[in-house]
């Protein structure tokens, strides 16, 4: 490995959190974001060549040292490391429509989910997994919610390009074809009453 | 209203126990309803899914929750909607249950979504980072332990520490003018002309330099006086009007 990889294992093993590229550049003061990236390609491919436990992720804008889920199973038995507690359908449910819909106030949340949302949105905030990121034009001007860094973490996704476009979803919002489809059960309707 | 017999879903089959929070809200319900009757949700059958949903909502409790409720309503109101007598070359009809169809399948893009984001979340929970202890929230202190008099005390303590309301007293200082016209002609008496600054007497209030120019005012209206200012800003110059005698 190159001194830049070995100094960028060093602040990587160091952090609590992911860094970033740019972080990463400050450690060497003539490096470039080119050379940075080359040397994080090094060292993720002396993680994955050379039988290491660890491996290096892409994760919230940032890169982050993990262990191989191989081992999840062991460390969490051993009671060395907390696995993230599992969110409710509800916390899900909601972060879902905040995550497409950003920024989303609490009124659209409600009526996507057909339940009130005050307490589920109170949870997410305090696990900083969503925050305010603005005030909407309707009246009362209410609070817009959008996800966090954390959301990318708790994740694992690099950023949000990275959820599955509505068009890989089986059930598809598709406007055009919903219309004439009700107008095929419109004509049927009869029969059922 | 009459409601449908027993479905396969809900009551007649045996085993089937419904926890009060095994759903998330009106639409799961109704997609659960859906399901269990293999209906296609572009082509729901409103009379009869209205009725399970309201016999759910009994057998399950749910009486209470204002969202299944308001679910409740919307599908009576539907309801209702379908049984309108139309014409079958009505060009103009609009499936009522369009919304429902569309808040539907929206919910449910949502629930597949929230599944495959449980499931990132469970891979994710695998790849364990560098061991980090956040630092601990923090929590609020432990109930105290003490007895009847420090907690009187305290609360004592606390009533003596509220201030008392501040409230804007309104004292009534008539203005004194006679008394200042008394101290102007007094002071011209002895003198043929005085100063502003001597006019006002000694630590002047507010109170004080109000009533004294009203005095100087009045007085130079009647002519026992002359104001003159030699200059901008400059001293005020209070003489005795050289035309009349001081009384």
């Amino acid at each position: 490995m190159t001194p830049l990889a070995q100094l960028i294992e060093a602040a990587l093993f160091s952090a609590a959190r992911p860094l970033t590229v740019e972080e990463l550049q400050t450690l060497d003061a003539e490096a470039t974001l080119a050379d940075t990236r080359a040397a994080l390609e090094q060292l993720r491919e002396h993680y994955d060549f050379d039988g290491h436990s660890v491996e290096l992720v892409e994760v919230a804008g940032g890169y982050q040292i993990v262990t191989r889920a191989a081992f999840a199973a062991a460390i969490e038995r051993a009671q060395f490391g907390v696995r993230q507690p599992k969110l409710t359908a509800a916390a899900l449910e909601t972060l879902a429509v905040i995550a497409y819909r950003q920024p989303v106030g609490r009124a659209e949340i409600e009526e996507i989910r057909g339940v009130s949302a005050g307490g589920v949105l109170r949870t997410l905030q305090e696990r900083s997994l969503i925050e305010v990121v603005g005030r909407g034009e309707a009246i009362g001007r209410p609070l817009l919610y959008g996800t966090t860094s954390s959301f990318l973490e708790l994740l694992g996704l690099r950023d949000l390009a990275e959820l599955p476009r509505a068009e890989e979803l089986t059930i598809a919002l598709h406007p055009h074809r919903l219309s004439t489809d009700g107008e095929d059960a419109a004509a049927s309707v009869p029969a059922e009453s | 209203m009459t409601l449908s017999p027993p479905t396969a879903a809900l009551g007649a089959e045996p085993g089937f126990i419904v926890q009060l929070d095994a759903f998330n809200g009106p639409l799961d319900l109704l997609l659960h309803l859906l399901r269990e009757e293999q209906i296609e949700i572009s082509d729901i059958p409103i009379a009869r899914i209205a009725d399970q949903f309201l016999r759910a909502i009994h057998q399950l409790g749910l009486n209470q929750a204002a969202d299944y409720l308001e679910m409740a309503g919307r599908l009576l109101r539907l309801k209702a909607q379908m049984l309108l007598p139309r014409r079958s070359d009505d060009e103009g009809w609009e499936d009522p249950r369009h919304e429902l169809v569309r808040r539907l399948l929206e919910y449910q893009q949502i629930r597949e979504i929230a599944a495959w984001m449980e499931r990132a979340a469970e891979r994710r929970a695998d790849q364990f980072p560098r061991g980090y202890l956040p630092p601990p929230p923090s929590l609020p202190e432990p109930p105290l332990t003490l007895d009847l008099l420090q907690l009187i005390r305290a609360v004592e303590e606390v009533i003596a520490a509220i201030p008392s309301p501040v409230l804007h007293r309104v004292v009534a200082r008539p203005l004194n003018v006679e008394g200042a016209t008394l101290r102007i002609e007094a002071l011209l008496a002895e003198r043929e002309q005085i100063s502003w600054l001597e006019a006002l007497g000694p630590r002047p209030t507010i109170t004080d330099v109000l009533s004294t120019l009203l005095a100087l005012l009045e007085l130079a209206r009647r002519g026992l006086l002359r104001l003159a200012q030699p200059a901008p800003f400059a001293p005020m110059v209070i003489a005795r009007d050289a035309t009349r005698p001081a009384d």
